[in-house]
């Protein structure tokens, strides 16, 4: 075997232009396989991050709740959820797995804006979280991505009537300059038409229910969330709107509001008990998602609770979405850069065995058999391919890095901000060694060919051979 | 002594598209161990035919061909690799060394093909590098040799695993005469040393001069067919 490896290696420096050119076609493959996947892969899990950051790792619902709850959220409310959440934090196998679980009230309804002689309002989704559970949920970064959003100082626990909304929603709610939000004004005559009856009721009702609208608490403006109580009943409470952000998604961010748990409950059940209709785990590790589960289902089991559980790819869809087109780009990839690498080593196989027909009649009367001349080109292909890979996964690293350090942003889709751009490969030891290994094997099967059709050669005739 | 090489109404026949062409026609020969046979011939006249059958490179159409005592006939590819790696040395007119082996390499090649154990491999090589002058050009790649050293590794190749026969095709064709004599003179003194049966195809007029048999072949034929009658 060494001989052969000797002998390979020899030739390939014997051809080095060729074996030089055949090698680079590998490494770009390599290269290009590896920064792909490389961005790829920092996509996942950034992607995976923010998710986490947002929804947890698993959420807690009333059975049903995730299939038909959107329609009528507050009739799919969690008994007893403050128990819940502890026998879930104490759990002696579950506790050491948690970093956060804090349950979460979603919620739909209209919001309205009548101050100052304004007269808009507009369906709302909402959420009612625990702003410091929020804050720490968000904290969470197993993978170093450095995607951590610091604490947000206008929604804390402090403040039970304040919440944030969506930038479009507060432009449609005419709420850009008192939030010296930098955003068009609306067309004039669209403006001055008031939605009638509707919005008047909706005043009608939040002065009647909130004693009064339009009111400026440190001067943030207050806008008037109506919706239907858990028993059918029409309820209005008043948020106090600490900010706007953009939500990444248009049709999110015209209607998304989040607001202090207590005020959700408030509106949803009014003076009934006050039900939840999540709870969300963050765990320390993704990898404790499928044991965190298969726990909590034997604990439901133990309390009789009729429970689901779901993870944060059931709830983002777009998580799974976004996977499966960057592996289908992957694999395109793949299969052309094993086209290109397939091409270059058959050929240069072919013309080596073609070149070298004599010495192959010479060493077959020699004694060599069928079986060696296979396993010397084959050998010839293999250690080009090699040697093709390993230089490009060295560039693709060196790449990745000067990406890395290069300080490059760009905003993801459904982001809103703009976000570092990185391309994990060097600590990325299975992509690396996939990537590797198929480069490698393309070549081995592209050297198959030649190498059995110099297998086959008779003796004789490769000894005439000029 | 059992003759070493023995042919039995051998015929060769080659296919040119749908022309048939008989290269050798109805051959029995025999040739005794430990001799300089040469095979002379015009070109054309199926020498190197007769060589290739003899080195078990190439099967007859019909006939049986007996090499040490082994019906090659009866062996498969791979068997006849092993054959020829045990039992038989080649001298090409090309010199036909593994451009990329240095002469220690390549003269050490037919050993590793036997898969002899490395110390005796190594002592062995060198051995037969002394023998044939090129200890100093071990290392030295062959398109770093000259033509008449090139065929002192050839020879070197062909004798190391001390084979039964060695074949050579045209040995000096390649050389000049001064060099081509000094590889004769060399040849026979190792096939003396080496007991080796030295089987040539040639024109070389030198070369044949130094025969202990000779074997004429014309239009695939022999000129005194009768088995060891050129002895």
């Amino acid at each position: 075997m060494s001989t052969i490896l000797k002998v390979a290696f020899r030739n390939i420096l014997r051809n080095r232009r060729r074996s030089f050119m055949t090698g680079s076609a590998v490494a770009a493959g390599v290269t290009a396989m590896l920064l792909f996947g490389g961005f790829a892969n920092y996509i996942f899990t950034s992607l995976e991050t923010r998710s986490v950051q947002q929804t947890g790792h698993l959420t807690v619902f009333r059975s049903g709740y995730f299939l038909f709850g959107a329609g009528n959220a507050a009739a799919y409310g969690i008994d007893g959820y403050r128990s819940l959440v502890e026998a879930i934090r104490l759990d002696r196998e579950l506790g050491p797995m948690i970093n956060v679980v804090t349950p979460t009230q979603s919620l739909l309804g209209i919001a309205g804006n009548f101050a100052d002689g304004n007269d808009a309002s507009k369906t709302f989704l909402g959420i009612g979280v625990i702003a410091s559970d929020r804050d720490r949920m968000r904290q969470w970064d197993e993978f170093k991505t450095g995607l951590i959003t610091p604490p947000d100082p206008r929604f804390s626990d402090k403040e039970e009537s304040h919440g944030l909304v969506g930038l479009g929603l507060a432009r449609i709610l005419l709420l850009c300059r008192p939030l010296a939000l930098n955003c068009p004004a609306p067309p004039e005559q669209v403006a001055r038409k008031s939605a009638g009856p509707v919005n008047a009721d909706i005043a009608d009702l939040a002065g009647r229910e909130a004693g009064g609208v339009a009111a400026k608490a440190d001067g943030l403006p207050q806008i008037d969330l109506l919706a239907a109580t858990a028993g059918g009943a029409p309820n209005v409470v008043n948020l106090t709107v600490a900010g706007a952000d953009p939500q990444g998604v248009k049709e999110l961010d015209d209607n998304y509001v989040e607001m202090p748990l207590g005020l959700a409950q408030q509106l949803v059940y009014g003076r009934a008990e006050h039900k939840v209709t999540g709870i969300v785990l963050q765990l320390n590790r993704s990898e404790d998602m499928p044991a965190a589960r298969a726990r909590l289902a034997q604990l439901f089991k133990e309390r009789g609770a009729d429970l689901e559980v779901r993870d944060f790819s059931e709830l983002n869809p777009f998580y799974g979405q976004v996977r499966g087109m960057f592996s289908a780009i992957f694999l395109f990839i793949s299969l052309v850069m094993g086209m290109i690498v397939l091409f270059a080593v058959v050929n240069t196989m072919t013309m080596n065995v073609m070149e070298r027909t004599s010495e192959i009649g010479t060493i077959r009367a020699m004694g060599v058999k069928r079986g060696g001349i296979r396993w010397q080109f084959i050998a010839e292909g293999a250690l080009i391919g090699a040697i093709g890979a390993s230089a490009g996964t060295v560039f693709a690293i060196l790449v990745a890095a000067l990406v890395n350090h290069g300080g490059l942003s760009w905003v993801p889709p459904g982001n809103a901000n703009p976000v570092p751009l990185s391309v994990y490969v060097a600590n990325r030891p299975g992509l690396i060694l996939r990537a590797w290994t198929i480069l490698v094997a393309v070549s081995v099967v592209a050297a198959l060919l030649p190498a059995n059709r110099a297998a086959r050669l008779s003796v004789v005739d490769a000894l005439r051979h000029v | 002594m059992p003759p070493v090489v023995r042919l039995t109404h051998v015929e060769k026949t080659y296919k040119a598209e749908a022309i048939e062409v008989a290269a050798l026609r109805g051959i029995d020969l025999e040739i005794s161990p430990n001799r300089f046979s040469m095979l002379i011939g015009a070109s054309g006249s199926g020498k190197t035919t007769l060589l290739n059958l003899i080195g078990c490179i190439d099967t007859p159409t019909r006939g049986t061909v007996e090499v040490a005592g082994q019906q090659i006939g009866t062996l498969s590819d791979d068997a006849l690799a092993e054959f020829r790696a045990r039992n038989i040395g080649f001298i090409f007119q090309n010199f036909s060394l593994v451009p990329v082996l240095s002469a220690y390499e390549n003269v050490e090649y037919p050993l590793l093909l036997v898969g002899m154990p490395a110390a005796e491999r190594r002592d062995r090589t060198l051995a037969m590098l002394e023998a044939v002058g090129l200890a100093k050009q071990a290392k030295q790649r062959p398109n770093e040799l000259s033509g008449g050293q090139r065929q002192r590794v050839a020879i070197a190749r062909a004798l190391v695993k001390g084979p039964q026969i060695v074949l050579a095709d045209e040995p000096t064709a390649n050389l000049d005469s001064a060099t081509g004599a000094a590889i004769i003179d060399l040849m026979r003194r190792v096939q003396a040393e080496s007991n080796t049966t030295f089987i040539f195809a040639t024109h070389d007029p030198h070369l044949m001069s130094h025969a202990d048999q000779i074997v004429t072949i014309r239009d695939g034929m022999l000129i005194d067919p009768t088995p060891g009658a050129a002895a």
